[in-house]
């Protein structure tokens, strides 16, 4: 199933503002998450297991347990600075 | 309910006319509590001459549009607004505000400031700030999280827990 990725500030400027990627059916965020980390040196580094990241799944935070459907959109950032 | 709650706007917003507004024609309110965040021109020991904020549009509205639900659920208020800036910001600059109005005055100060502590750790924007040095990328600080505490919600943005 295809799955839309979203990246924004640190990340953004790293992979780019979002991208498309066919995922297995039963995938989760972290199985995502390491998916997206194959496919180049930048996402190897910014998508790292040990950076702190956030995720959200169709707009809202979730955890990296979180399931996938098809036409999910998922975003990856760095913790929010805003206010 | 023409005016929606949550804004997210580019342009500089007037503080007695949002007042005015949130509480326009309520003559149960008997308090307004009123929040603005302004651009600082120095930060972690550095000087700041410009900012960047950048937000995840879609997102920040619903999540936003949630917290004031949360704080109408928690604190018995008549009407609650936020609006928040993006894109270039100066020194001095307004970058946030919050209006909270209510009967009495304890529960618009509690739910003004419940969603301002909401707000720092779960709405999705980040800050760029321009200094000597260059751009970078403003650190979430920890006390954030901590301020989360107080209303018993674990922030998790800064202290994750995996």
């Amino acid at each position: 199933m295809k799955v839309t990725v979203k990246y924004f500030a640190s990340i953004r400027e790293a992979l780019g503002p979002h991208e498309s990627i066919e995922v297995p059916e039963g995938s989760t965020v972290a199985s995502l998450r390491a998916l997206l980390q194959a496919r180049s040196g930048a996402h190897a580094e910014v998508l790292a297991p040990g950076r702190a990241l956030r995720a959200a799944l169709d707009q809202a935070l979730c955890d990296e347990s979180a399931a996938l459907r098809e036409g999910a959109e998922v975003a990856f950032f760095p913790p929010v600075t805003g206010g | 309910m023409a005016e929606p709650r949550v804004r997210i706007q580019t342009e500089d917003f007037d503080l007695s006319a949002e007042v005015a507004a949130l509480r326009a024609g309520d003559a149960g309110v008997g308090a307004v509590a009123v929040f603005v965040g302004t651009v600082r021109d120095r930060n972690d020991g550095q000087g700041v001459s410009r900012m960047e904020l950048e937000h995840y549009p879609g997102m920040t509205e619903r999540s936003i549009e949630a917290m004031i639900d949360e704080a109408h659920r928690r604190f018995d208020i008549r009407a609650a607004r936020v609006i928040h800036r993006v894109g270039p910001l100066l020194p001095q600059d307004q970058i946030v505000y919050v209006g909270v109005s209510s009967a009495h005055r304890g529960e618009a100060f509690q739910a003004c400031e419940f969603l301002m502590d909401y707000l720092k750790t779960q709405a999705p924007f980040w800050k760029k700030e321009t200094t000597p040095e260059g751009a970078r990328w403003v650190d979430a600080r920890v006390s954030d999280d901590e301020a989360l505490k107080r209303w018993g919600i674990e922030a998790r943005n800064v202290v994750q827990t995996r």
